[in-house]
């Protein structure tokens, strides 16, 4: 019982990374925009993040709160992702560039800056860039008072996790609200189907491209930091953080690029990820766990295609650019 | 009587690369007139009325609307401007309901789908239309699609309606409503323009007729005033006395018989049904029908290209014996020996490789040939030679990408790289859709030596006086099924066009 | 009004450009990406002058330098003509990643079991073919998926990748395991290395070979014209006789035998063992050498040789100057952007607004 408490838990703490990673993305392609680019996103989060709260503690001390260092932490990464969806929404959508090329090419430059930004301020730092004990626990503490975290099992599986948790099922349930109840919702969807559709309509289509791609970079940049800032313990880990961007590509396809499905899917995915620390199934090698997200993300790609259902395909125009004379 | 005049377009230009699409042309759009915008295909209406609805924009040129000069930068602004333009193509969300395609780019901000619910259902009450707002579009049939896009178009109040070739798709029945609509729309002080190249359709529902010609404005003509003959006149320049030469071949033969052939698309509509027919060695058999007839289907079957669900096509050679080739792949029907060529409607999408130049075209058919893994490509140089000199192709050189050739000479290469095959079946959907008089006449004379050599030859066409003249007997289809098949020199234009319409007419009622 | 004039710039597709202008454009790209490059540089508080100095000496100036550029471009060039058929097609394959690291598993499982059985030769003739094989076969199943059912082609392949990775992950911590517990993959023996030719693994001759193969196989036999016909239309294919879905499939197979090999390469003649990174971003990098190149063979010798020199000379930049590796992330970053960019300006033309009168340029 309780190994599967704490496997619960593990996972949500993963889950809530590949959470933003895949909120973001989702809302990237329902504009028709596949942005490859994601674990450069995530990697510029994550290191803008921790350098947002380490200069943030620098420069207050020990007066440093943690409430604030969130915030910054969240902003600081929330920026860098805009600043990098900017530049791929630029190529693809202005410039019309191949965007599985511009994606790839954003993917290289974001781990490039992420992996500069945080040796950069090793080296300058003299080495060692960590946040006092007091920030860190403000990352990683459980929000709800003591009591309820004390309830037996679901006092751990519903309430022991950090802010992002909670913030991130805030998101995701924002962005179902958003896409299916409000005009600027549909009228996005409705890009992501059709471009020509959508201009013929008058709708601005290249703002709505910009603006999905590049909050959803944000979005996606935020999860990121998480992962530096949570499961990293504050310090900057390039290796921890590799693929988890690509996961998050994974793991849209596997939601059917619904936000609501992106909550108890990266919740699954990030207990497959972290079972082999756990779990030992007889007669499955347990590093095998680990392929277990992308194998039964095949699976669901591959079973949408055949069964061929209008609603659960991807946006129709995902992957391709849009220049009104085209003829 | 007060100005009436709600848009004045004043010398516009519109290019597209080389292609000059609208040159100079000059068009007043009234109140309370429904103006037919009258042209072949390929005259340059859609790309005018598109400069309007702010899909394009013109090269040069004015628009004004009321007197006043204004810009039109995207149909969110034409919207602006009361302008609304129902394309031909459907522009709507496959994924979304008839409702939220009304809706979709009017304003922004809380989405209230039940009152649009309310105020489709409103619309189509008042009008007559027979569409459910909460159906989702890809449920929907072809005409249920057009009444969605013409309500979207009502439901933004717009006073400057454009309808791009409306009843293409349309039932006789179904024409009959939207005429009705049109004249009540009228009624109610709104201008309307059909662009059309039906001549009875012109006459029937307009106030008003302006004629393009190749992308040149040519005049506008008050209907009451004028007949279809001396549209014609106006359409293609002189007198459609055709003057189609039509020699009898001596010795025909059955070369193709088709039976019972259906067809079902992927989205499980028939589009064949039950059909049969023979064509001949030596004949021109034309195919008759409204567009989406079946025409596309049946060539594509017999090519070996759209799916067969029942039926036998068999070719029959000189001595008599037949081969059943339905079922067959493109590959297949060719190892069989038997020379079938085929140009099809779309011709870059199909035909030809747009941006390969006219040797790449020409190695499309020829690509097998030899052994080894290597292609040659003398022969299709050769023969892309002798195409370009027979048949005065316009291209800069034999790599220039035939993307970018004009309509015609796109259609020289199709066309002469097909006969070049030495066919014994020769198919062509459209052949001459958007030539000039002396390309068609070209392609007529083509096809005409190829029967005479004995090939059977199948010839889709939209313009009935073309088939009258060039066609030896004509096959009319009417909603996947044989209407008909008529000896093309003892029958009328009328008894195809009834023809065309009947089967609809019975099935309605 | 503002919205009563015309925009202030309007585009329009471009129908011809001059060679050489092409060529200005995308020369003048890969400078404003050197300038712009700097940017980073000038952030940490060094000279970008110096600093490029150090990568060009780093990487070309001594033959030492030069052969590990070279080692560096090899499978970059090898991988980049492996996807070159497959973008001519439009069949986006992003699971190079994936094919390079099953044609390198497949290339340590002789070098690890039969090195001591087999002779040299013919041992790398099996391992090379043998990784062929499997590259080839791990690009077949998106593509099978492809011509059967349409599957997305982008996604799956992506996700192959990562399956491919993991594979080896469990290889190297399980049945494969050097020293128990050391998580590592024996070294190769020699007899499974590949032999150097100028000090150099010989894989660069590979590598050029197939430069010329694929310029061959793409622009002068059947196949290629079919790759090129299906890439333009897929019912013009249909209509010329052709069998997509099995030239799809064809087409991924090679393609993936390629990047097999590309994998052998690496494993054999430059890190001697496998490990779960085998593939190191190869295959996704390569997809952009491709592509810049306009999946031109020749082109990809130059564009794969810049994106070497950048690496390893930010290597020795940051031994010398302490700047973090990375840059050279940073820098090819920057390039791909501005190399992506100017491709815009050579299929586009901007007609911009002229003051007082309606006329527009034309070019």
């Amino acid at each position: 019982m309780t190994t599967i408490i704490t496997l619960i838990v593990a996972a949500v703490t993963f889950g809530t990374v590949l959470m933003y990673g895949t909120l973001g993305e989702i809302l990237t392609e329902k504009s028709g925009n596949l942005n490859l680019g994601v674990e450069g996103i995530m990697y510029m989060g994550g290191a803008f993040g921790l350098a947002g709260a380490f200069y943030y503690e620098k420069a207050a001390g020990v007066a440093a709160s943690g409430p604030l260092a969130i915030i910054i932490a969240i902003l600081a990464a929330f920026a860098a992702g805009m600043a990098a969806s900017a530049i791929y929404s630029f190529l693809t959508i202005t410039l019309r560039a191949n965007q599985n090329v511009t994606g790839l090419a954003l993917s290289i430059f974001g781990t490039g800056i992420g992996q500069f930004v945080g040796e950069f301020m090793r080296v300058s730092e003299g080495g060692y860039v960590a946040l006092s004990n007091n920030l860190k626990e403000a990352f990683s503490a459980a929000i709800f008072p003591r009591f309820i975290v004390n309830i037996p099992v679901i006092g751990n599986i519903l309430f022991s996790h950090t802010v992002f948790f909670y913030l991130a099922i805030v998101v995701a349930v924002l962005m179902y609200l958003f896409l299916k109840k409000t005009k600027w919702g549909m009228y996005l969807t409705a890009v992501g189907e059709s471009p020509s559709t959508s201009d013929a309509a008058g709708i601005n289509i290249v703002k709505y491209k910009y603006l999905a791609t590049i909050v959803g970079g944000g979005i996606s940049a935020i999860g990121g930091m998480v992962y530096i800032m949570t499961t990293a313990g504050c310090v900057w880990n390039h290796e921890g953080l590799s693929g988890v961007g690509w996961l998050a590509v994974a793991l849209v396809i596997f939601c059917m690029w619904r936000p609501l499905n992106a909550i108890w899917g990266s919740v699954l995915f990030g207990a497959m990820m972290i079972m082999y620390l756990r779990v030992a199934i007889p007669f499955i090698p347990t590093e095998l766990y680990k392929i277990l997200p992308y194998i039964v993300t095949v699976i669901v790609l591959v079973l949408t295609s055949m069964r061929n259902s209008r609603d659960r395909q991807p946006p129709a125009s995902l992957g391709n650019n849009y220049f009104r004379e085209e003829r | 009587m007060e100005n009436r005049c709600a848009i004045e377009m004043k010398g516009i230009t519109k290019r597209f690369g080389q292609v000059v699409a609208n040159d100079s042309i000059d068009l007043s759009i009234n109140r309370g007139e429904i103006l037919a915008l009258l042209g072949e295909n390929g005259s340059g209406k859609t790309t005018l009325m598109n400069m309007l609805s702010g899909i394009y924009q013109p090269d040069e040129g004015t628009i004004l609307k009321d007197g006043r000069e204004i810009y039109i930068h995207s149909p969110r602004e034409a919207y602006s401007y009361g302008i609304g333009m129902i394309h031909q193509h459907y522009k709507l969300i496959e994924v979304f309901t008839a409702a939220q395609n009304v809706i979709l780019g009017l304003d922004e901000g809380r989405m209230d789908l039940k009152a649009a619910n309310e105020k489709v259902r409103s619309i189509c009450k008042r009008y007559g239309f027979e569409i459910n707002p909460e159906e989702k579009i890809y449920d929907m049939s072809v005409s249920q699609k057009q009444t969605v896009e013409i309500v979207k178009v009502l439901y933004r109040g717009a006073d400057i309606l454009i309808l791009d070739e409306p009843t293409a798709v349309l039932t006789p029945q179904e024409t009959k409503k939207l005429f009705a609509v049109l004249e009540n729309m009228k009624r109610d002080g709104k201008a309307i323009v059909i662009i059309t190249h039906k001549l009875n359709e012109v006459m029937e529902v307009s106030d008003k007729v302006a004629v393009l010609r190749k992308g040149k404005y040519i005049g506008t003509v008050n209907t009451s005033e004028t007949s279809p003959q001396a549209l014609t006149d106006m359409m293609v320049g002189h007198a459609v006395t055709l003057n189609i030469d039509r020699p009898k071949y001596d010795n025909p033969k059955k070369k193709l018989v088709i039976e019972n052939l259906t067809c079902i698309d992927e989205e499980g509509v028939k589009k064949l049904d039950k059909v049969s027919f023979e064509a001949n060695t030596g004949e021109i058999l034309g195919v008759a029908g409204i567009s989406g007839s079946g025409q596309k289907e049946l060539l594509e079957a017999i090519a070996g290209l759209a799916p067969i669900k029942e039926g036998s096509i068999r070719l029959i050679a000189d001595d008599g014996t037949e081969t059943e080739i339905s079922g067959l792949s493109p590959k297949k029907i060719r190892e069989t020996g038997i020379g079938m060529a085929f140009v099809p409607e779309d011709r870059l999408g199909m035909g030809l490789v747009g941006s390969m130049g006219m040797t790449g075209n020409m190695l499309l058919r020829s690509w097998k040939n030899g052994k080894g893994v290597l292609v040659r490509k003398k022969e299709p140089s050769e023969l892309a030679e002798k195409v370009l000199e027979e048949l005065e192709v316009v291209t800069p050189n034999l790599n220039f990408p035939v993307r970018r050739l004009s309509g015609g000479n796109v259609q020289k290469v199709l066309v002469g790289r097909e006969i070049a095959s030495e066919p014994e079946v020769l198919m062509t959907a459209y052949a001459v859709r958007g030539l000039d008089i002396n390309t068609s006449y070209t392609i007529y004379n083509l096809l005409t030596e190829e029967k005479m050599k004995g090939v059977a030859v199948l010839y889709v066409g939209e313009d009935l006086d073309v088939l009258l003249e060039l066609a030896d007997r004509i096959l009319v289809l009417c909603g996947g099924q044989v209407a008909g098949v008529v000896d093309a020199r003892n029958t009328t234009k009328e008894e195809i066009g009834l023809m065309m319409t009947q089967f609809n007419t019975r099935e309605d009622k | 009004m503002a919205t009563e004039r015309t925009p202030l710039i309007r585009l329009a597709k471009r129908t011809e450009m001059k060679r050489s202008s092409m060529w200005m454009i995308r020369v003048g790209s890969i400078l404003i990406a050197l300038i712009l490059g700097c940017l980073p540089m000038i952030l940490t508080g060094n000279n970008p002058v110096s600093a490029y100095g150090v990568i060009i000496q780093g990487s070309l100036s001594r033959p030492v330098y030069l052969k590990q550029t070279i080692r560096t471009a090899i499978p970059l060039l090898g991988c980049a003509l492996a996807i070159a058929p497959c973008f001519k097609m439009k069949f986006w394959n992003i699971g190079a990643e994936g094919q390079i690291t099953m044609g390198a598993v497949a290339a340590t499982y002789f070098a690890l079991f039969w090195y001591n059985k087999i002779p040299h030769v013919p041992l790398l003739i099996i391992m090379a073919f043998t990784a062929a094989i499997a590259g080839g076969l791990w690009a077949l199943i998106p593509a099978f998926f492809k011509a059967k059912f349409n599957t997305n082609e982008t996604l799956f392949t992506l996700m192959m990748n990562y399956i491919a990775i993991g594979i080896v992950a469990w290889l190297q911590g399980g049945p494969w395991e050097g020293r128990k517990g050391s998580q590592l993959i024996p070294m190769f023996n020699d007899n499974a290395r590949l032999p150097t030719v100028f000090g150099v693994n010989c894989g660069w001759i590979i590598a050029l070979v197939l430069v010329v193969l694929m310029y061959i196989y793409m622009n002068k036999t059947k196949q290629g014209y079919e790759i090129a016909v299906v890439g333009d239309s897929v019912n013009t294919a249909r209509y010329a006789g052709m069998n997509v879905g099995w030239i799809i499939m064809r087409t991924m197979f090679i393609s993936g035998a390629i990047s097999g090999i590309v994998g052998f390469i690496i494993v054999s003649g430059a890190n001697f063992t496998l490990y779960s990174g085998v593939a190191d971003g190869v295959g996704f990098t390569s997809i952009t050498v491709a592509w810049l190149s306009q999946l031109n063979s020749f082109a990809m010798i130059v564009i794969s040789m810049i994106l070497a020199v950048l690496e390893k000379g930010s290597n020795t930049l940051q031994t010398r100057m302490s700047v973090p590796a990375s840059i050279a992330d940073i820098i090819t970053g920057i390039l791909l952007f501005c190399m992506l960019s100017c491709e815009f300006f050579i299929n586009y033309k901007l007609i911009f607004r002229r003051k007082g009168n309606n006329k527009k340029e034309r070019s």
